[in-house]
């Protein structure tokens, strides 16, 4: 039992330090030096200045001259976040869902004429586990390109053609889903029609 | 659903199943003592760890000993961790300035990650500071995986053994685990995941104006060291509060499939270690088989549940299945592949809100975990739950048969189904007596979010997931309530639900710790019968038949008034509560 307890507190400080600093802090090194951007989360900077990171969805206030990401509970915040967590049989879930297919119907509709509730992609109304998610579906992104053509005065085909350049596909081919990333597509809007 | 999700889900199987030998038998050697292609680097620092602790590796221990070891160690680190979380606002590496959560919410935070269950009532961008994360949680994602890991070891050789009582060592099992598997594959894991956009900095955390002149602030820090021993060695605490859904923690595709491989890998080659160790490779691969066919049979019906949708969305009058909580870039297929095999595994880590998967799909993970998490299961504890399991199996073929039950020729005698009855039972005794004190009395209340079924959901699923040490949640379940203010200024627990999961997590872990040693004390001691024409085989396809079906029987059949209660209401109705 003595020996026990001796070799268990010994154990403890030496588990500690390697695994607890040395670890980390070894990984956290070798990371900076192989790949500086992504460790320090991939931020996106405008001019100088930071506006975001490729992976955070940021909120772009139903402008109609940009694309808007996908609805947030948290108000997109990378710095606190939680889930939505309803049910999928409460009355507050369908309810948040009407409203947010009103909205986006409010949005889409006077640049795409006929467009109904049962037309409204999944991903456009229903909130991101994250609640930064920086992607939305290509089937979203198309409906949205009729609108943002005609604010900024751009072609269809150009901004169909920005789409697809800001379009993560899967990983290798077929791993994951492939979506639009908001913020960098809207930079390049930006950076199009400065 | 989509023929590019059940590739997807198909190509995971076909992974897992070619690297189960492969790291299986290769750790086999590590615990047998063999040479292995580390030794060269490992062995010196190997022998300096045992220098340092002084002690010999090559002293042997009985069930008793190693047992004794096991909760004295785990009981001083309790303590230790304990006292990191609550100093928290004394130490280095807290640019935040976060103080402590309080003493009922630490209590949980400790419980679960002492006992490799990472049930996380804390968010950890809101609450912690980089140096608890390391130096406390980082910590015990390694040596709560080691431990359970060592124990298997010595079970397995109490299996093999020829006639003596010893066991191994428990400081030569946790070390080995230690330097020659979980760091090695965690270290290079890191680096991966890092390449694909996942953070590693000790910096502060970065505010900024958005693009629309908003203020946004990213949280940082050194997540992925954290998230590479987290996925494997099935503890599943997430560094953000979302888990593996938050892009920092999951950023992509191939990501995302390198952390659902790290979830499974461990527990998978485990089987094949066993095989190994116990000279009949077919031995293992028929326990993988049984766990592998509960493990797609999950699949299928997560995938095509939450494919077709939630009553919420078709009153609203959506299509295109639910992605209410899950995140675009892994759309609906690794969504719910991740939610089965988290479960299936006690990792516990998720990459969508199972608080808003459909009846069915949600009931998935849940029924999962009551299987007693032995589908794979813990790194470790998957493996020697499953092996009481087959211990039931072979006895229950035996009375069929009226044959005294042998596994691996031992013969399983009164005391071996005692004890693997005290092991199997108490988990589920558990979760039910748990769940009934916070549903009966008005304690629980506080903690459920949603209203109706999906309540008692919730707290099914607490309880669940704390006694199995799985560690995943229908996350609108809290007990930790923190007030948008930094430093977790006026935070408070809810003390019932703190305590109650803590107690849930300690005993779920050591009582079958100690059950499985004792088992394999008691085989150990047993001669080995020579193999004849009578002997009922356990690597044959009606074995791994008997025991998927036991698993369901005992496991999930406990839980059926239960979940009837809740995920089956939901998911045989399109009311709305």
């Amino acid at each position: 039992m003595r020996r026990d307890l001796i070799t268990s507190i010994l154990a403890i400080l030496v588990f500690t330090v390697v695994l607890g600093l040395a670890y980390p802090l070894a990984t956290t090194g070798v990371s900076q030096v192989l790949f500086p951007g992504k460790a320090d989360g991939s931020r996106v900077e405008e001019k100088g200045k930071v506006v975001g990171s490729s992976l955070i969805g940021q909120d772009f206030k139903a402008d109609p001259r940009y694309f808007q990401s996908r609805p947030s509970v948290t108000g997109y915040n990378p710095a606190g976040t939680y889930f939505n967590n309803l049910g999928p049989n409460q009355k507050d879930l369908r309810d948040m869902f009407r409203d947010n297919i009103a909205a986006y119907l409010d949005l889409e509709r006077p640049f795409n004429p006929g467009l109904a509730a049962k037309d409204v992609p999944v991903d456009a109304v229903s909130t991101s586990a994250s609640g930064v998610d920086p992607h939305i579906s290509e089937a979203n992104a198309a409906i949205q390109a009729r609108r943002v053509s005609e604010t900024r005065g751009l072609a269809l085909e150009r901004v169909q053609e920005l789409i697809d350049d800001n379009t993560d596909g899967r990983s290798l081919g077929f791993l994951g889903e492939p979506g639009v990333n908001v913020l960098e597509l809207n930079l390049a809007l930006d950076r199009e029609t400065a | 659903m989509t023929a590019q999700g059940w590739l997807q889900i198909a190509f995971y199987l076909v992974v897992l199943t070619g690297l189960t030998p492969l790291l299986g038998g290769y750790m086999a050697r590590v615990y047998q003592g063999e040479r292995v292609a580390l030794d060269r680097v490992l062995g010196p620092i190997e022998r300096l760890v045992y220098r340092v602790l002084r002690t010999d590796p090559a002293r042997q221990q009985d069930w008793k000993e190693y047992a004794r070891t096991t909760l004295v160690f785990s009981a001083l680190f309790f303590v230790v961790l304990f006292v990191i979380l609550r100093t928290q606002g004394i130490h280095p590496f807290n640019p935040e300035g976060f103080d402590s959560a309080p003493w009922d919410v630490t209590f949980n935070t400790t419980a679960s990650f002492i006992s490799n269950t990472n049930w996380q009532f804390y968010g950890g961008e809101t609450t912690l500071s980089y140096f608890s994360q390391m130096a406390g949680l980082a910590v015990q994602n390694f040596v709560s995986a080691a431990v359970g890991m060592a124990v298997l070891a010595a079970v397995i050789r109490g299996f093999a053994s020829r006639g003596t009582k010893e066991l191994g060592n428990f400081w030569q099992d946790v070390t080995r685990t230690l330097l020659y598997i979980l760091v090695p594959l965690s270290f290079v894991g890191a680096l991966v995941l890092v390449s694909q956009g996942v953070i590693q900095t000790l910096g502060g955390y970065v505010s900024y104006a958005t693009v629309q002149g908003l203020d946004q602030t990213l949280a940082m820090g050194p997540a992925a060291s954290q998230i590479a021993i987290k996925q494997l060695g099935t503890n599943g605490g997430g560094f953000f509060n979302v888990n593996s859904a938050m892009p920092f923690e999951n950023a992509n595709g191939f990501g995302n499939f390198v952390e659902m491989l790290f979830i499974l890998l461990i527990p998978a080659a485990l089987t094949a270690t066993f095989g190994r160790m116990v000279g009949n490779r077919r031995q293992g691969w028929a326990l993988y088989a049984a766990m592998a066919a509960l493990m797609v049979a999950g699949v299928v019906v997560a995938y095509a549940a939450e494919a077709n949708g939630s009553p919420a969305e078709k009153a609203a009058q959506i299509t295109g299945g639910n992605l209410e909580g899950k995140e675009q870039r892994f759309g609906i297929a690794n969504s719910a592949l991740w939610a089965t095999v988290t479960t299936d595994a006690s990792n516990g880590s998720v990459n969508s809100a199972h608080d808003s998967y459909t009846g069915i799909g949600g009931s998935v993970p849940l029924i999962n975990m009551m299987t007693g998490e032995v589908i794979f299961g813990g790194v470790g504890s998957g493996l020697y739950g499953m092996l009481l399991m087959a211990l039931l199996a072979v006895f229950i073929a035996g009375l069929m048969v009226g044959r005294t039950p042998e596994y691996l020729g031992k013969k399983v005698e009164a005391r071996e189904v005692k004890l693997v009855l005290i092991g199997v039972l108490f988990v589920p005794l558990g979760v039910l007596v748990g769940t009934a004190l916070a549903v009966a009395t008005k304690y629980g209340a506080p903690s459920i979010y949603n209203s109706g079924p999906q309540g008692f959901t919730e707290t099914l699923y607490a309880y669940t997931s704390q006694t199995n040490n799985n560690g995943s949640a229908f996350a609108g379940f809290t007990g930790f309530v923190q007030p948008n203010a930094p430093g977790n200024v006026g935070a408070f627990g809810i003390t019932f639900a703190d305590l109650l999961g803590g107690v849930a997590m300690l005993t779920g872990r050591f009582v079958p710790i100690v059950a499985a040693l004792a088992v394999a004390g008691s085989l150990a001691t047993k001669r080995t019968a020579p193999f004849g024409a009578g002997t009922f085989r356990t690597d044959t396809p009606t074995f791994v038949f008997l025991l998927a079906a036991v698993i369901v029987i005992v496991g999930a059949l406990t839980f059926f008034p239960a979940l009837l209660l809740g995920p089956v209401v939901q998911g045989l109705t399109t009311q709305l509560f």
